[in-house]
């Protein structure tokens, strides 16, 4: 059967998007590297591919905010053809600062009706970027890119990262859902909903690393699963025998296999 | 109308912006009572409704979950409401011309929602409580705001629209200098006014050459001779002639790198014969190398010191944001794939009454070059892989700022050749007042007044237009629409359009280039150093191409001018010749600077021997000093892992925080070949002789590179000198006397220097409290970076221990060497022998061990440097989690009968501490049969590090212990 067609998005500032179209290949999947403007010019391209990858960077510099400017254009342009390529039973995955411009674009979390939405993410708590290794923990079966996967050991490189729901309810809420598909988890292997930092790298509140839409089909998340493919880029390789393959590769294998 | 929105936090969010300051002033002793409510603002000019802009606050500018905006037309009441009762209310502004890419952002952005600003301006906000008025000044001007690029506004904005325009409208008026009748004395205030800063030889050349042609330069002309010939840019005093003497005799050098580090890379290069793995050396913007059947590699390191010691934050941005742009000007376009950034800062606990004038804290130094690499870096997609960081107080006035970048070049597009036709393209970032004089201006010394004279030089950088630039340039690349490429940098159009066609000659149109703003002279267009451009040769059949793939990723490209056959270098600014220069005197008229340069090294000063005697709490004063000490703080703030192909991370260990000696990255995804990046550098054993500095130096860098598995035979290395005042003889002598050492490494060790670049004049001048004249000048600062190349990445060893019955060996020789030891400095004793490098022996002791690593014989490895083997030890068992057992006694030392205490903490060369599983003992101690090596300890599975001589403890200290007092110093 024809292989699965991944569009990466490319946009100014975005910078993760070869490896990203690379883990997908991995996974068997024809990734495509398409700049946001080919999109802008003609959004019935997005009909040619059954995945879309927003990577992590910083589209147009976070000025004025991680992934707001973009997530702006996706707004006010690209909102029907997503809409369009996600009632087709499709697929989307935000990396980083993919994740940020999916939850500023309206596209991931549905505003409420006064047209406020529902969650953000912000500033760090420790006030800087930073980059480092964290425990994930999946935290529900509702989301295609998780399925199968308790666990997972990847990087987070980002200033912009904690998530920040516009009460508590609606945290209760998207929980209550399965919305909340990835939690940072503790170092020391221990349950328990109070992660410290820097186990929980940013502050999110309830520890959420990742969240999907109420189809499960779209998703984002902070860490970096691109970046755990293979054993080399786990720090501690060198310290004794890892499985040749990276945690990070299931998500894009889920993806892919879902079409299969 | 002209529009303010203050963005503040929403209650109940941090205000991290304003405890950040709050906590700076009280560290700085300005006040512990200070309370600060900070917020960051947009000023929209132009004709929008109250609706319009508050729609653009919610849903542009702001963030509705955690953020609070206001918004009112400048000047209303409503903005002047302190949030918390009475306090002072400051606003901090871009100076107009600085660069404001966020405004820049946001301007465009706004079209998004179909309307226009006519312009932007961001600003920030602060409300602050408890602070005498005496204070405000202070912290003004060391916190809130550089007045190198800022503006402080105490109370309400009462701006109008036309403020928010940073150009007025200019009048083209053809600039002459009459220089023929001046005499010497003219001519040198003529230099130094116009900051021209040539030597006097060089402007009477400049005066004769335009008294045979019968009349006076041009202000665009004189400044283009200014700029080839400025230090930056033509390295006049190293390549130029040099009387040197030394304890030795006498020597002449016609042009002192080409027959010192030049001649040591070509006859290695000769010995290497059919092997020579060199591509491009000290020819274009990056040294070349082989890497695969398919990719060639590029390094470059450069230096941005005074910047940013005017303006730390833009001066590292726009340091990094260069030497980007090196190897993606190399060739024909070279991708960046990793980036190392080394720093030299005065102690960050220097007291603030203890700063001479016009100086900024070493410690906001220091965040803000962090910063800015940090911003520059991370938004470019590069992972910053390596660095270092060296304190000392003579780096005060004139931190050093090293930046490098290693790129990836496809085999068929190392060489490049600027066509006569080709049209000269300008891609990239626009023009503006910015960095005016840069180039001229490094020649300079840094005085008080700096600032003041040279605030045209700070500039900001905006990383996204340079990663849209390089995105396009290497699609262009692939599709081969141009025949050459360059970085316009040091001396802007002036240096880039000059160094293409020095072999053809060159017309350029200087009205047509893009401007930031009106009001450029056809001058500052040819000089400014505006950043984020590349300057290319596009054949006129491919222009078409180029341009549509350009507009298509939003890039702005520009025809400025045209390769002609004239040998001459011609400016027009509409239809008017504003210059007309012989390519011929541009670049070989300058009078061949001729210099002095002695060197007396200094008498040994023999050192007590040491009485054995318990050091653990030595190794712990060790651990905690600011060269030695974890630099997490930094490393952690960088991207290291963006591209996906980390192999070996700065940190290691059990808990990702060990300080591992090199990185190793996979620049191709697909391939399991690994870059080795590391670097040596040594100041404090220039007090001695620097000629066993350098040497030192890149014995250190290769250590780095062998101890994780980087094969010697494919290590190559980069110089960067960052001297004082080379007009001074001992000066000069001292750099002379670390190229020879340079050379004579390089032919003995068979590695190849394959670029390198200087900075000379790093000395900061001042007048004292007492009115007297002060000098700092740095201490001699050689950077050697190294280049290696490992064959299977799966082979890399790092530096953590890792399993408890290993055994542990030191490999290498170690004397009586602390001379400028670290022991040393936490001893606060002198004198002492310098460490030597036996370079046969280092040869045969690198080959040695990497074919024991090559073999899989290692479980970890970490090279002997500040601190020695007490050093090594420490950092292997807290990185690893296991304890250790050393005995001194076995540890090979020449000559026989050397103290416990030197053993432990001589920093000789050439030495590695290496953990060994004891069914590899045998071979690994049969490969490295050939050189000094022996068993020294075991790996346990305890919690201490133990090391004994003839059974007394010298360092008997917990893990925990030592790796807290080691982490404690710059953990902010």
């Amino acid at each position: 059967m024809s292989k699965v067609r991944v569009l990466v998005l490319r946009a100014p500032g975005a910078n993760c998007d070869a490896e990203s179209a690379f883990a997908f290949e991995r996974a068997g999947a024809i990734a495509e590297r398409v700049h946001v403007n080919r999109l802008l010019e003609q959004s019935g391209r997005l009909t040619e591919y059954q995945i879309l990858c927003i990577p992590g960077g910083f589209s147009y510099g976070d000025d004025l905010g991680a992934g707001r400017i973009l997530g702006n254009q996706i707004q006010h342009h690209l909102r029907d053809a997503l809409h369009q390529f996600k009632a087709a039973g499709k697929l989307v995955l935000g990396i980083c600062n993919g994740f940020q411009i999916l939850v500023k674009s309206g596209i991931l979390l549905d505003d409420d009706a006064a047209g406020h939405p529902a969650a953000t993410l912000t500033n760090n708590d420790s006030g800087k970027f930073e980059d480092r290794w964290v425990h994930l923990r999946t935290a529900s079966n509702k989301c295609v890119f998780f399925s199968g996967i308790e666990s997972m050991y990847l990087p987070v490189a980002h200033a912009e990262g904690k998530f920040v729901p516009c009460d508590a309810a609606k945290l209760g809420h998207l929980t209550a859902g399965g919305q909340v598909v990835l939690r940072y988890a503790p170092s020391n292997g221990n349950g328990g909903d109070d992660v410290p930092y820097p186990d929980n790298p940013n502050g999110s509140a309830g520890a959420v690393a990742g969240v999907c839409d109420t189809t499960g089909r779209v998703c984002g998340l902070m860490p970096h699963p691109e970046r755990h493919i293979d054993a080399t880029q786990h720090p501690r390789w060198t310290r004794g025998s890892l499985p040749p393959e990276g945690d990070g590769l299931q998500v894009f294998r889920n993806a892919v296999r879902y079409f299969r | 109308m002209l529009w303010e929105i203050d963005i503040y936090p929403a209650e109940g969010q941090p205000d991290l912006a304003g405890k950040r300051i709050a906590a700076d002033a009280a560290e700085m002793g300005l006040s512990d009572r200070l309370q600060v409510r900070a917020a960051h603002g947009y000023l929209l000019a132009g004709n929008l409704a109250e609706s319009d802009v508050k729609r653009l606050a919610r849903e542009l500018l702001s963030d509705q979950v955690v953020e609070r905006a206001v918004v009112a037309p400048v000047g209303d009441p409503s903005l002047a409401q302190s949030p918390d009762g009475n306090s002072q209310l400051i606003h901090v502004l871009p100076k107009p011309g600085v660069m404001d890419p966020v405004a820049l952002s946001a301007q465009s952005a706004i079209k998004d929602f179909r309307l226009a600003a006519d312009g932007v301006r961001t600003f920030r906000k602060y409300w602050l409580t408890g602070l005498g008025t005496d204070k405000l000044t202070t912290l003004c001007g060391k916190l809130l705001a550089n007045d190198a690029i800022e503006q402080v506004i105490v109370g309400p904005l009462a701006l109008e629209e036309r403020h928010l325009n940073s150009g007025s409208a200019y009048r083209f008026k053809l600039v002459t200098v009459p220089l023929g009748e001046l005499d010497d004395a003219g001519l040198e205030r003529l230099s130094r006014e116009g900051q021209l800063y040539l030597k006097l030889d060089e402007m009477r050349a400049i005066r004769d050459h335009f008294r045979q042609l019968g009349r006076d330069p041009t202000d665009a002309e004189l400044e283009t001779i200014a700029q080839t010939w400025s230090e930056h840019c033509s390295h006049k005093t190293l390549a130029g002639r040099i009387r040197y003497r030394d304890e030795r005799g006498e020597r002449h050098f016609d042009n002192m790198l080409k027959e010192t580090i030049f001649a040591a890379t070509g006859t290695v290069r000769r010995q290497l014969g059919d092997d020579d793995w060199c591509v491009s050396v000290f020819r274009d913007n990056a040294g070349v190398v082989k890497f695969d059947d398919q990719h060639h590699i590029v390094f470059k390191v450069e230096t941005h010191n005074h910047p940013s010691a005017l303006e730390p934050y833009g001066g590292a941005n726009t340091g990094i944001g260069g030497v980007i742009r090196d190897p993606l000007g190399t060739g024909l376009g070279a991708r960046p794939v990793c980036n190392t950034d080394v720093f030299c800062f005065a102690p960050p606990d220097t007291p603030l009454d203890q700063l001479p004038p016009g100086v900024l804290h070493p410690k906001r130094v220091m965040k803000g070059v962090v910063a800015g690499v940090r911003d520059y870096g991370n938004r470019m997609g590069i992972p910053t892989v390596n660095g270092a960081i060296y304190f000392d107080p003579r780096y005060l006035g004139n931190p050093l700022v090293y930046c490098g970048t290693v790129g990836i070049l496809p085999c068929d597009k190392a060489e490049k050749e600027t066509r006569a036709g080709d049209y000269i393209v300008t891609v990239g970032g626009r023009t503006g007042r910015d960095g005016i004089h840069g180039a001229t201006f490094s020649s300079a010394e840094l005085t008080s007044e700096s600032e003041k004279l040279s605030g045209g030089a700070v500039q900001i950088g905006n990383a996204i237009t340079e990663k849209m630039l390089l995105d396009v340039i290497l699609a262009a690349r692939d599709r081969g629409l141009y025949d050459a490429i360059t970085d316009c940098g040091a001396g802007g159009f002036s240096s880039a359009v000059g160094e293409m066609g020095e072999e053809i000659g060159a017309e350029v149109w200087l009205d047509r280039v893009p401007l930031k703003y009106d009001g450029l002279s056809y001058t500052e267009i040819w000089i400014s150093e505006a950043q984020e451009r590349m300057v290319l040769a596009v054949p006129p059949e491919s222009w078409d191409e180029f341009s549509a793939l350009c507009s298509a990723e939003g890039v702005e490209a520009t025809v400025i001018g045209k390769f002609v056959p004239t040998g001459r270098l011609q400016l027009k600014y509409q239809d008017c010749q504003v210059a007309d220069l012989a390519m011929d005197f541009l670049h070989h008229g300058r009078p061949p600077v001729v210099r002095e340069a002695v060197y007396a090294p200094r008498p040994d000063a023999p050192r007590a021997a040491e009485a054995t005697r318990d050091c653990t709490p030595t190794l712990l004063k060790m651990l905690g000093s600011l060269n030695v000490a974890s630099k997490e703080w930094v490393i952690r703030q960088y991207d290291h892992e963006v591209q996906g192909g980390s192999v070996i991370k700065p940190l290691v260990g059990v808990t990702n925080d060990g300080p591992s000696d090199a990185a190793v990255v996979r620049p191709v995804l697909s391939s399991r070949r690994g870059v080795v990046v590391a670097c040596g550098m040594n100041p404090r054993y220039g007090e001695f002789d620097t000629y066993h500095m350098a040497a030192s130096a890149i014995d250190e860098a290769m250590r780095n590179c062998v101890a994780v598995g980087a094969d010697p035979r494919r290590i190559a290395v980069l110089d960067n000198f960052c001297w004082g005042d080379t007009d001074r003889p001992e000066t000069l002598g001292s750099l002379v006397r670390a190229a020879l050492a340079c050379h004579d490494l390089a032919v003995a060790l068979g590695v190849p220097f394959i670029s390198g670049k200087d900075s000379l004049n790093n000395e900061f001048r001042y007048t004292d409290d007492a009115g007297r004249r002060q000098s700092i000048a740095i201490p001699p600062s050689l950077l050697i970076s190294a280049i290696g190349q490992v064959a299977d990445v799966g082979r890399c060893v790092t530096m953590d221990l890792k399993e408890p019955g290993n055994l542990l060996y030191v490999v290498g020789s170690t004397r009586d060497e602390l001379g400028g030891s670290h022991f040393h400095l936490v001893e606060s004793l002198s004198g002492g022998q310098v460490p030597r490098v036996d370079p046969e022996r280092a040869k045969r002791t690198f080959f040695a061990l990497h074919s024991a690593i090559d073999a899989g014989l290692l479980r970890s490895c970490h090279d002997l440097s500040e601190g020695g083997l007490a050093m090594a030890a420490a950092e292997m068992a807290f990185a690893g989690g296991f304890g250790a057992r050393i005995d001194l006694d076995s540890v090979p030392v020449e000559p026989a009968g050397l103290g416990a205490v030197e053993v432990l903490f001589s920093e000789s060369n050439t030495r590695f501490l290496c953990e060994v599983k004891p069914q590899h003992a045998g071979d690994f101690e049969s490969r490295l049969s050939g050189v000094p090596c022996a068993r020294v300890g075991q790996v346990d599975a305890g919690e201490r590090l133990e090391i004994t001589a003839a059974g007394t403890t010298l360092v008997g200290g917990q893990l925990a212990a030592l790796k807290a007092a080691w982490q404690a110093p710059l953990r902010w």
